[in-house]
């Protein structure tokens, strides 16, 4: 009972709290990454160093008078920023965020701690199903606000949504192929068996991926439904306070969960990063898994977890900076631009990334 | 298919007068079939304070200031031109470091406006670092205004018969300075810029001008040039001290917004090279001839004078009746004229275009309304 009700319910509540608090400092590094890119400094005046300015914003959103535009559909208006938020929190069910489970005796019983949620054997298709679920959001925000610029936004989101999301789920198909499961741990397990990670032999599947992923997250370059020097603010123009925030944390939710997808696909989840020195002893990877235990001989599934947790972190904070990189350096593409690349490159890049993946793997076998 | 059977709608937006990326107060009413403009309207008027008529009930001096408030991103260029009309009607010429010292400070104010340009122009297309970086140098280029006159924007510097006062000590070698670190600043927007293909996908081939449309709608400047016209007012009639400057006037080809910005990329550099020519052979000299107190210019008197401003030609037509005020007063805009190209240029184009349109043309709202 305990086991299988109360731990999973302590789980979801310590991830999504650590998420809300990490949306809350991915805001601010995107503020001083992009500040240090373009010769600024960022917030400084809220706490040392501006560390205290995402509690500001987000008090100042929550006490922010929320408007609804009078003629706008009210229930809609109301529903269309959680149905954005939802999926991009039920996506962290699934992602390992580190590889050993704890264990604590509570009561005479042996309550098993895993460090992911739940672990399904359809992990990916899951993620890839409900990722594509909130599209609905933003284009039912744009569409119930009533007003043009929201339309436009919602129109442009809808069909950037659809052509990117084809190309998005066949980037993962190698993967499959090489990991033979769906299960995310699984195909961690995969890459620990592996000669390599599966970005070595999937390079170009991890650039669809990535490309697909920025423009379904409607991140820069590919801003087009909230792209602000044409539709004002695109589908949440209208929007303000919470729901605003909503939207907000919508995007940066969905922006962790694909980072966090791509370091588990591609880069080993919670392996420790090596640069191939496991080839020379397998004695490395095993200290960098766990040098607490390794080094210092501290014993228990603890530090291993924790080390887990740290590998992990770093490879989400790495492919993260990227997203906000990108950001600071390039222009925004045009709306047919986004749509020839998504159907015209990716589409047919990735079907020939599937097709050479699975005849190389039946070669080899 | 034909729309007519399919009963579409065409949508009607208003950008503007308050939109991120119209510059001002420009209001454009679009209708949009799904995302393609069909047709543009530029709606003006928001910033009109009537500077003409100003022009005609203040004194000659005293209409000066107006013309720091039109185009208020390139002041200087603005009170050049009209200083220079009544100078002009007048009969005064200024002493030659004066003129000298008019080519250096219009140069700095022509990169300064076009930095400006190039700044906002990427950030409507969504380079957001290029914004800032064009204002740290343009920073420098107001720092230099501040250390010469006190004023950043609204210079006021220029007085009927010279300049304000001479360049204040140790000024010629900041400028110096500047000009030094110029070339690798305008080398690394274009790193950011010329060879990114999202800009190039974004540039090429969006607002076309054939040059025999750009002449017939009266366009100047950049967008003229851009069309491969070879017109600039400093080589067809030069003014102040251009007739000794050296440099070379870029001309486009295709006429699209990727040659206008490559064209006003080498207009900076170029503007350096005059800023370099004109402080070596700064000449001694008073910078401010005799000139009596009230200006009364004969009656009759008429002159239309134009300069070659960040925009475009810049002209000042005055009519003098004897007295200390002009009796009529006519600034021509190259904004004002350039906007007529928008809706033309709109049309069939893609709703993100607009604002890269709106960019390539350079306007400023200031200067469309006066």
């Amino acid at each position: 009972m305990i086991q299988k009700v109360l731990v999973p319910l302590v789980q979801i509540g310590i991830v999504l709290n650590v998420m809300l608090l990490v949306v809350a400092y991915l805001t601010l590094l995107e503020r001083k990454v992009i500040a240090f890119m373009q010769v600024r400094l960022g917030p400084r005046r809220v706490g040392p160093h501006g560390l205290l300015q995402p509690i500001a914003d987000i008090l100042k959103l929550m006490i922010k008078e929320d408007i609804t535009p009078a003629r706008a559909d009210r229930l809609v208006f109301w529903l269309a920023p959680c149905i954005a938020l939802a999926p991009a929190v039920v996506m962290f069910a699934v992602i390992p965020f580190s590889g050993t489970p704890l264990e604590f005796q509570v009561f005479g019983t042996t309550l098993r701690v895993t460090p992911w949620i739940t672990d399904v054997n359809v992990g990916l298709l899951y993620l890839l199903a409900v990722s594509s679920l909130g599209v609905f959001g933003l284009v039912l925000g744009g569409w119930a606000s009533n007003s043009k610029y929201p339309l436009l936004g919602g129109l442009r989101s809808a069909a950037q949504m659809v052509s990117y999301e084809v190309p998005l789920g066949l980037s993962l198909v190698g993967v499959l192929l090489f990991a033979g499961t769906a299960s995310m741990v699984g195909i961690v397990h995969a890459q620990q068996n592996a000669p390599f990670w599966f970005f070595v032999p999937q390079i170009l599947g991890l650039v669809i991926y990535f490309i697909s992923a920025v423009a379904e997250t409607n991140r820069a370059p590919f801003d087009l439904p909230e792209a602000e020097t044409e539709l004002v603010a695109g589908f949440h123009t209208e929007y303000s306070g919470m729901k605003f925030a909503l939207f907000f944390l919508a995007e940066y939710m969905n922006m962790i969960v694909v980072s966090g997808i791509i370091a588990t696909l591609f880069f080993g989840g919670w392996l420790p990063i090596t640069f191939g020195l496991g080839y020379l002893s397998p004695r490395i990877p095993e200290v960098l898994a766990n040098p607490a235990g390794e080094l210092f001989g501290l014993a228990g599934p603890f530090w291993p977890f924790v080390t887990g947790l740290v590998w992990f972190a770093i490879k989400v904070f790495v492919v993260l900076f990227f997203y906000l990189w990108l950001r600071a350096t390039f222009p925004r593409y045009r709306y047919d631009q986004l749509m020839r690349i998504g159907w015209k490159w990716l589409l047919p890049l990735s079907l020939a990334n599937v097709m050479v993946t699975a005849v190389l793997i039946e070669m080899v076998r | 298919m034909d729309a007519t059977l399919l009963h579409t709608q065409e949508l009607e937006i208003n950008l503007g007068p308050q939109h991120p990326s119209t510059h001002g107060v420009l209001r454009v009413v679009l209708k949009l079939d799904g995302e393609r403009i069909v047709s543009a309207r530029p709606v003006i008027g928001y910033l009109h304070r009537g500077c003409e008529k100003l022009g005609e009930c203040r004194s000659y001096p005293q209409v000066v200031v107006y013309t720091d408030r039109m185009d208020y991103v390139a002041a200087f260029a603005g009170n050049l031109t009209y200083i220079e009309a009544v100078e002009r009607l007048c009969g005064i010429e200024a002493p030659p470091r004066a003129q000298y010292m008019r080519v250096v400070l219009a140069e700095l104010q022509r990169i300064a406006s076009h930095l400006l340009w190039l700044g906002t122009h990427a950030l409507d297309l969504g380079a957001m670092s290029v914004f800032l970086y064009c204002f740290r140098e343009r920073e420098m280029i107001l720092d230099l205004f501040e250390s010469y006159c006190g004023a950043r924007l609204t210079l006021n510097a220029v007085r009927v018969g010279g300049q304000l006062n001479d360049f204040p000590e140790g000024w010629v070698e900041e400028c110096r300075k500047f000009c030094e670190i110029l070339p690798a600043a305008v080398q690394e927007y274009e790193t950011l810029l010329s060879v990114n293909r999202i800009w190039v996908e974004r540039t090429k081939g969006v607002g076309v001008i054939s040059a025999a449309d750009a002449i017939d709608w009266g366009l100047s400047g950049p967008p003229l040039r851009g069309s491969g016209v070879d017109y600039d007012v400093r080589k067809a009639m030069p003014y102040a001290a251009y007739a000794e400057m050296d440099f070379d006037v870029p001309l486009g080809t295709h006429g699209d917004t990727y040659d206008r910005y490559l064209i006003r990329m080498e207009e900076m550099r170029q503007s350096r090279r005059v800023i370099l020519q004109a402080l070596d052979r700064l000449p001694g000299g008073d910078v401010r001839a005799k000139v009596p107190k009230r200006l009364r210019p004969p009656a009759g008197g008429e002159v239309y004078h134009v300069t070659e401003g960040p925009r475009g030609e810049q002209g000042v037509y005055l009519v003098s009746d004897g007295s200390d005020t002009a009796w009529r007063c006519r600034f021509r805009s190259p904004c004002f004229v350039n906007l007529q190209a928008l809706p033309e240029l709109a049309k069939g184009h893609l709703v993100a275009d607009i604002v890269a349109l709106i960019g390539t043309i350079d306007i400023v709202l200031g200067c469309v309304d006066r």
